[in-house]
């Protein structure tokens, strides 16, 4: 990538619509590929996004992930209009999950989401209002980053 | 060891046309747990599920897995195989249990 190049844009993300789940992270994968980022980073942006995007999916009416790419970071945040975490601690346990019995029938809500986003980011950020939305914001270092 | 190894040792059904059947299996995972996968998954590996739903492929794309199988009879909804087309996911099915295809596959792999 050219010194000091900035690579941004977005995805409306359409909560219940799981045909087209994974799309946007899918997509997001793909630019950082052609960008030449280290595989290694690329597997991590790819799983932290595509578990916050599942999230918007289950729980949202809506939501935008929006993308910077920059020489040194990759950051991603997302913004839904979705019930809100009342509490963000018991969330970020691994194995709570408030989603429905059928949602967790296709293999989702075994409460990993939000650890999983954590362990494959550098920074990891979660705010949310109950009844307004949640906001997740996911950056992964290019230089100086945890290598796992 | 690839993906057209396993379909003949397992008499899978191979229901895509699009995969690459020549793409090198590095090792298997089985889950039903889509995070899971997500998780611990490897790239290259074979992914053995009872889900059937669309997001299966959206999880084998991101982590390149080598393939999806589908065990005990189940077969894949039709949004499923085109989104698999278009990814060029293998999906093949099954009538062994997840436990014998799973055993087969570890014969084949580390024995």
């Amino acid at each position: 990538m050219a010194q000091n190049r900035h690579i941004e844009g977005s995805f409306h993300l359409t909560g219940g619509d799981f045909t087209n789940a994974g799309a946007a992270s899918s997509e997001l994968k793909s630019i950082m590929s052609h960008l030449n980022i280290s595989p290694d980073l690329v597997r991590r942006a790819a799983i932290a996004t595509f578990e916050a995007e599942m999230n918007v999916i289950i729980h949202a009416v809506a939501g935008v992930m929006y993308y910077l790419i920059t020489p040194d970071l990759i950051k991603v945040v997302l913004n839904d209009m979705g019930p809100g975490i009342p509490d963000i601690e018991q969330a970020m346990q691994e194995g709570f999950s408030t989603a429905p019995d059928w949602i967790r029938e296709m293999g989702w809500g075994a409460g990993m989401g939000l650890p999983n986003m954590k362990k494959n980011s550098d920074e990891f950020r979660v705010d949310s209002v109950v009844g307004e939305g949640t906001t997740v914001e996911i950056i992964i270092k290019i230089k100086e980053g945890k290598t796992q | 060891m690839n993906i057209r190894d396993v379909v003949e040792a397992l008499s899978l059904e191979v229901k895509t046309t699009k995969g690459d059947l020549e793409h090198r299996i590095t090792g298997c995972y089985i889950s039903d747990l889509l995070s899971d996968v997500m998780a611990n998954a490897k790239e290259g590996e074979v992914w053995i599920t009872l889900q059937t739903h669309p997001n299966i492929v959206a999880v084998a794309a991101l982590k390149n897995l080598s393939g999806i199988i589908i065990t005990n009879k189940r077969t894949p909804e039709e949004e499923t195989m085109k989104k698999a087309e278009d990814e060029r996911i293998v999906i093949a099915v099954s009538p062994l249990s997840t436990f014998e295809a799973g055993g087969m596959i570890y014969k084949i792999l580390r024995c």
